[in-house]
């Protein structure tokens, strides 16, 4: 038999160091399909919870949400069902589009092709195919929730095949780090959204309308059961805000998307003793410390949209630092590295 | 024929087989096959089309899946194409590969002397076997390379020799790919393919295995790494995600396990390489590039190109990395030195070729011109110049008008032209959309030269998938067949 060691050999013998560029599009291959499964998830849920008298009420929240204005405004007049969706699915101009992004991921895609598995690109490779292809005929309202179904599902089974297949080196950090980074994102600008600027003047908060949204919220960062299980009695904005910033069990919570880039910084700076972690892990624990010790209460007392900001700011903060740590431009690398 | 008649008779896929005067791979061969192609030839006779049809549309969907594909350039965009696929194998003996790859490794051993010659003593030159115009002054001819020693004296590590069958069965070289010749990876993946959707075919037969050519690529870059380095780091380096090949530059890759980089990946610091990785920059010290000579280092060659290494050359002549294969290998695989290949094998090895050349006259010979101008409506004639590739002339084809403007030219400019018999390629049955039919095959097989030559078992058969077209190229409609060579 062969002998279990306690500290396996993390890395393969032909690939001891992972390229820069490799980590690089490790991260954004992460992001995106996360990315794409969001916007699936809140182009859907915008579908089923605009009110039955007016199908194209709710749809410009989907703009606001993305900080999409202005391109948006551009090309269309109004925010309908039909305008925003083939803005954000097929729109191949719009670098947000489910087309587009899907064209990001393949290219990420064949670009690592050498690292990952074989399962995951051929996953890879008939999804994006798939999805570089929609058009306005595959957008229609009757068929909306089953594209988005299909997207979704292509994601997940996606993030499914790379748990079970990827070989756990350092370029599956670097995906994680990706896909943790714009779940921390995406539920900031969900939460940011809601609070400010979805209800409408006139409209309480705790009215049926608020409450309704604020479901809508839940369902679009995929809460609601785990909600319900959690708090079945207790649908209240404040504890909505505080599942999805600060639950640790809640897998797509804001807490538990910053525990795991602490943790995956600190595999890349103890197992694989890449140097440039210490300060981007000392910008990840401010985070996560402000964030444990205030109440929601607090939060929201102080301003809720103002703290979705500044952590907003501080996540592309992180994400620079990682940019300029692992894979620095070329100039500046020439004249430190050596 | 009469071996290709009890083919027929015995069986339902070759019922309606009309094998042309050629000879056949498979059906019509001048020898008593071996019983493992005898094998073959019953199994597949036994297969209902309707099956072999089910079998192949797998195949395609599952070289589909996997994205197996070259790309296809079109006005607009870049598109990704699947290699179309044949799966009738083509099957060579022992004895016929024993030749081949014989043949393959004399060639390669004289291909490396000849460029280790013209780089330093010039000997060749000075004897008068080759022109020296036509090695000097030829554009492959590299001068960064003059008197620049690299290490074990390998130019070419990697080399793919194309070869054709002609009416009795012998190969024939057509041509040397001694730059950066591609298409392996198909040999590899198809073999995986055929194991896994045709494995009736193959079972119980004693098949040389093709998986081994990723570690012996390995090994002999690495037996090539500037001396004094233990654990030498090889990387392939790859014009990039865009490129037609792209998808074979992963596969070695990985079946090397190494990394695949593009010229930004890499950096020259103090004359050395290394590549950008999230620890910092780390040391390369052999590269397997698969970009062409003038892209590789703008410093030194085309200044505009964003895919090469500044300085990549300087560490290079500073004997710090190696590259495989070598700057300036163009020159022996040109058209007009191959037309000397003969000579060169007896020059450098004083034995015979194994592998002829089709019979080539040199036009700059006063008896090649001669042959030539009498024979001409017989010949292919092929101009070498720097600026070849168009003014071919099919002397079959051609027209008595056209037939006298070419003697016109050939008289005014001899050098410039060589001719050759047309050659009647070899043929293999195909699935075809009428059912199996005769297409014609070549065959490039693999050379990997660290310390020693190993020859890939088999390589690359490339099938004429238009009836009765003799052209080859992937780009042009052909398509890929495995190549089996029976152990014994």
């Amino acid at each position: 038999m062969t002998q279990v060691s306690v500290f396996p050999t993390p890395v393969l013998p032909g690939l001891r160091n992972l390229l820069s560029r490799y980590a690089e599009s490790t991260m954004w291959l992460a992001r995106y399909m996360e990315r794409i499964e969001n916007m699936a998830r809140l182009i859907e849920v915008t579908g089923t919870s605009v009110h039955a008298s007016n199908l194209d009420a709710g749809w410009d929240s989907v703009i606001r949400i993305n900080a999409d204005e202005d391109t948006f405004f551009l090309r269309h007049k109004v925010a309908t069902e039909r305008t925003v969706v083939g803005f954000y699915i097929t729109d191949p101009d719009n670098p947000d589009s489910i087309v587009s992004m899907a064209r990001c991921v393949r290219e990420n895609a064949r670009v690592l092709r050498p690292l990952i598995s074989t399962e995951m690109w051929m996953h890879l490779n008939m999804f994006t195919r798939w999805a570089m292809d929609l058009g306005p005929d595959d957008v229609g309202a009757g068929y909306l929730s089953t594209l988005c179904t299909r997207l979704k599902q292509d994601c997940q089974t996606h993030f499914g095949i790379t748990e079970g297949t990827l070989y756990r080196d350092q370029a599956w950090l670097f995906y994680l780090l990706g896909k943790n980074l714009e779940r921390a994102d995406q539920i900031t600008r969900l939460i940011d959204i809601k609070y400010h600027t979805l209800l409408p003047s006139g409209e309480g908060v705790g009215s049926d309308i608020d409450m309704s949204q604020w479901t809508s919220v839940l369902r679009s960062a995929a809460a609601y059961h785990a909600f319900r299980r959690v708090l079945p009695e207790g649908m209240t904005p404040a504890n909505i805000v505080g599942f999805l910033l600060k639950n640790d069990g809640f897998p797509r919570s804001l807490s538990t998307s910053l525990r795991c880039v602490y943790s995956v910084l600190g595999s890349l700076a103890g197992e694989y003793r890449l140097r440039h972690c210490g300060p981007i892990l000392e910008r990840v624990e401010e985070l996560r410390v402000t964030l444990a010790e205030q109440t929601v209460e607090d939060i929201i007392l102080r301003g809720l949209h103002e703290y979705m900001d500044w952590i907003q700011r501080e996540l592309r903060l992180i994400q620079n630092e990682i940019a300029g740590a692992f894979w620095p431009p070329v100039a500046v690398q020439a004249v430190s590295g050596g | 024929m009469s071996d290709m008649k009890m083919a027929a008779q015995a069986a339902g896929l070759f019922a309606t087989y009309d094998v042309p005067d050629f000879f056949c791979e498979l059906l019509n061969r001048k020898d008593i096959p071996p019983p493992g192609l005898q094998q073959v030839r019953d199994r597949l006779a036994r297969f209902d089309l309707a099956e072999l049809r089910r079998r192949a549309a797998a195949v395609e969907a599952q070289f589909y899946r996997l994205g197996i594909t070259f790309t296809v350039y079109s006005d607009r965009e870049a598109i990704d194409r699947v290699l179309p696929f044949d799966v009738i194998p083509r099957v060579l003996t022992a004895p016929e590969w024993d030749h081949v790859e014989r043949g393959v490794q004399q060639r390669v051993r004289a291909i490396n002397l000849f460029l280790h010659d013209i780089y330093h003593e010039r000997r060749i030159l000075r004897d008068g076997v080759i022109p020296a115009q036509l090695v000097l002054g030829n554009a492959n001819y590299c001068q960064a390379m003059v008197g620049l020693d690299v290490p074990g004296g390998v130019y070419v590590h990697i080399n793919g020799t194309d070869l054709v069958r002609d009416r009795d069965g012998r190969f024939l070289v057509l041509e040397d790919n001694a730059r950066t010749p591609s298409g392996v990876s198909y040999v590899l993946e198809d073999r995986q393919m055929m194991l896994r959707l045709m494995p009736d075919l193959a079972s119980g037969l004693d098949l040389r295995p093709v998986d081994e050519y990723g570690p012996r690529l390995h090994r002999a870059l690495a037996e090539v790494a500037p001396a004094g380095v233990d654990d030498p780091q090889v990387v392939l380096l790859s014009p990039g995600i865009y490129n037609a090949a792209y998808f074979e530059h992963v596969f070695l890759a990985r079946e090397m396990g190494i990394p695949l980089v593009e010229g930004r990946d890499l950096t020259v610091e103090d004359g050395r390489v290394y590549m950008r990785t999230v620890a910092g920059l780390r040391p390369v010290h052999s590269i397997y590039r698969r970009l062409n000579d003038d892209f590789l280092d703008p410093q030194v060659f085309n200044p505009d190109s964003l895919l090469g290494v500044p300085g990549l050359v300087d560490a290079y002549r500073r004997g710090n990395v190696t590259l495989a294969n070598a700057i300036g290998t163009g020159v022996a695989d040109d058209k007009a030195v191959y037309a000397y290949m003969p000579r060169i094998i007896r020059y450098y090895l004083d034995e015979e070729p194994i592998l002829t050349n089709v019979e080539t006259h040199i036009c700059a010979e006063p008896e090649g011109l001669a042959y030539t101008l009498a024979n001409l409506e017989h010949l292919v004639v092929k101009p070498v110049g720097e600026s070849g590739g168009y003014g071919l002339l099919i002397g079959p084809h051609a027209t008595q008008a056209e037939l006298e403007d070419f003697r016109g030219r050939l008289r005014a400019d001899p050098a410039n032209y060589i001719s050759q018999p047309v050659i009647s390629l070899s043929v293999s049955p195909t699935l075809c959309p009428a059912g199996v039919e005769a297409r014609h095959v070549d065959l490039r097989p693999f050379a990997v030269t660290g310390r020693e030559t190993w020859v890939l078992p088999g390589g690359l058969s490339r099938v004429a998938l238009r009836k009765g077209s003799l052209v080859v190229n992937s780009s042009q409609g052909g398509g890929a067949k495995d190549t089996w060579v029976l152990a014994s």
